[in-house]
């Protein structure tokens, strides 16, 4: 239980970073570590600018998931920024974002939001990562 | 039955998964040992959660009922 879960997060799609932060706070809940890599799609979806925007869905989704998707939101279902902020404030969660992806969108640190702890290369990443399994969204 | 005092109501009913296993969590962190806390959840998936959650940190799960609609579990903290 102690090795950290390591999630890679390059999609920046709502459902994908909703699932993303489901098993974040899950783990939190548990007390098991978990260092968060932001890729891509995912680091733009963690701009202070765009966070609580509609970031669309997978496209396997489809209308019928759309739909699905409007009616847990319309119920109350928390986003997965805030599902993340309450994962952060029960456990472990460090929350780094790429520097190769920070350069491709032209970010600076300030560009995003304080979900995000800093900003690391892969090395650093695998370093943290330890034992612990890796896995990518 | 014996009468178990609770010592906080966490009501997660209406949340979706993982947030009645999050305010939970949040409440049993916050309260000193032997402490009980009562939640009630609406999410099916609580049931197992519940359970695993609390095996997983060594909480005590005293109490588990349902009335069909609401999930009713009342925890201690080791």
């Amino acid at each position: 239980m102690d090795e950290p879960l390591n999630l890679v997060l390059f999609s920046g799609t709502d459902d994908k970073l909703q699932a993303a932060a489901v098993l974040t706070a899950g783990a939190a809940a548990l007390g098991k570590p978990v260092n968060i890599f932001l890729q891509y799609w995912a680091l733009d979806a963690f701009r202070a600018d765009k966070i609580d925007r509609d970031h669309g869905l997978a496209p396997e989704a489809g209308a019928e998931g759309r739909a699905a998707v409007d009616a847990l939101t319309k119920a109350g279902q928390t986003s997965w920024a805030e599902t993340l902020r309450q994962a952060k404030d029960l456990g472990s969660v460090d929350i780094e974002a790429c520097s190769l992806s920070m350069d491709l969108l032209h970010l600076e640190a300030e560009d995003l939001d304080p979900l995000v702890d800093g900003v690391e290369g892969v090395t650093a990443f695998y370093l943290n990562a330890g034992e612990g399994q890796v896995v990518f969204i | 039955m014996g009468v178990v005092e609770i010592d906080q109501l966490v009501d997660a009913r209406g949340l979706s998964c993982p947030m009645p296993i999050v305010k939970t969590a949040q409440a049993v962190k916050a309260l000193t040992s032997g402490s009980v806390v009562e939640l009630l959840a609406t999410d099916p998936g609580s049931i197992k959660d519940v359970a695993a959650w609390c095996k997983s940190t060594g909480n005590e799960l005293v109490e588990q009922t349902s009335d069909g609609a609401v999930y009713r579990f009342v925890i201690r903290r080791k």
